[in-house]
């Protein structure tokens, strides 16, 4: 039909999108291949499991930020899990990003990382979006009866 | 000699599937691994801390050394942990795996975010089989299956071409030292030096 190809296509156009553009780097593809009639939704899953463990982080790390004696190791702490949560799963720029604001921990620069964790936010909700938007687009294919093209 | 085959499973596997404890503190990480291994034919037991490590491997009391202690009905073929955990690392757990009589010998990886290279010469001295650089993929699972465990294709160790199931699964047998151990205790007249090919028990290269 001519609409899943078009979704199909699409689909495409947006994936790669998101691998150009930085959003995306080959794990994602990794974790694709994972997925299988048997294991039909595991990428959704564990993007799921990466959303609320990044909310959760990032709520822990405004709070760190916010104490009166900062405790650089604890916020480290909390950087180097989200670093990898998100490399697990491919959020290339949010990994990016914790780079950077594990470096500021070690000098324990508060602006530094106060600067960091509004990247880290921003880059979060970045990524949250378009997965979610890709998702959109794999169930608008499905409901149409394609399958879901794979990346290279 | 059909008697290596499956007297040392413990009942719950009643196939030879390898057997992978898996240990991650983090949710998305053990998810993946979990599915790595699933995939690459193996049963998986994923715990999120060293402790809990222990604790599955009945290594939480202090007779762990003892070799009168009650035998242990846990039969893992490999551990795969992450190194950086609040607690214990995979270091620790790594150490307190190769103190004990009972899983020393089972093969233990260490996977890590980092690079480095003192980290990795470090937990290779302690006695790691290998080490793994996150975020682990596909391929590194299949690599290290295949090299530790051998497929009913390709054989990396030294015994000749299998024709048939029963064999391999036998090999995969000899090549877990842990049951090793046990075979020599249980009979004395098995070998545990040689090396001799398809049955018998052969050592694997340190």
């Amino acid at each position: 039909m001519a609409a899943v190809s078009q979704l199909q296509r699409q689909f495409i156009e947006y994936a790669t999108s998101l691998y150009n553009e930085g959003y995306l780097d080959d794990q994602f593809t990794q974790l694709q291949k994972l997925q299988d009639e048997s294991n039909p939704d595991f990428v959704v899953e564990v993007v799921s499991l990466f959303f609320e463990d990044s909310e959760k982080l990032l709520n822990n790390l405004a709070t760190a930020l916010q104490q009166k004696i900062v405790d650089y190791k604890q916020v480290d702490s909390h950087v180097h899990q989200f670093k990898g949560s998100s490399s697990s799963i491919g959020a290339q720029r949010v990994t990016t990003v914790c780079v950077h604001f594990r470096n500021y921990c070690d000098e324990q620069n508060l602006d530094g990382c106060l600067r960091c964790l509004q990247q880290l936010n921003h880059e979060y909700i970045l990524v949250r979006n378009k997965l979610e938007a890709l998702f959109r687009l794999e169930q608008q294919i499905l409901q149409a009866g394609g399958s879901i093209p794979m990346m290279e | 000699m059909g008697m290596f085959s499956r007297r040392w499973r413990s009942p719950e596997f009643d196939d030879d599937d390898v057997h992978v404890l898996a240990v991650d503190d983090s949710l998305v990480d053990r998810k993946v691994i979990e599915r790595l291994l699933k995939i690459t034919s193996c049963k998986v037991t994923a715990v999120d801390s060293g402790w809990r490590a222990l604790q599955y491997l009945g290594l939480d009391q202090q007779q762990e050394d003892d070799d009168t202690s009650p035998p242990h009905f846990v039969n893992v073929d490999l551990i795969i942990t992450d190194y950086c955990m609040p607690g214990m690392t995979g270091y620790e757990l790594l150490k307190k795996i190769k103190g004990s009589a009972t899983f020393r010998e089972v093969p233990v990886v260490i996977m890590s975010s980092e690079n480095v290279l003192a980290r990795i010469d470090r937990c290779l001295e302690e006695g790691a089989e290998d080490f793994i650089v996150k975020p682990v993929k596909l391929s590194d699972v299949k690599r290290l299956k295949d090299y530790m465990f051998g497929t009913t294709t390709t054989h990396l160790h030294t015994s000749p071409p299998n024709h048939n199931n029963n064999i391999n699964k036998e090999d995969k047998a000899t090549l877990n030292k842990r049951k090793l151990q046990e075979m020599s205790d249980a009979s004395p007249s098995t070998s545990t030096s040689s090396s001799s090919p398809t049955l018998s028990p052969s050592p694997s290269p340190s």
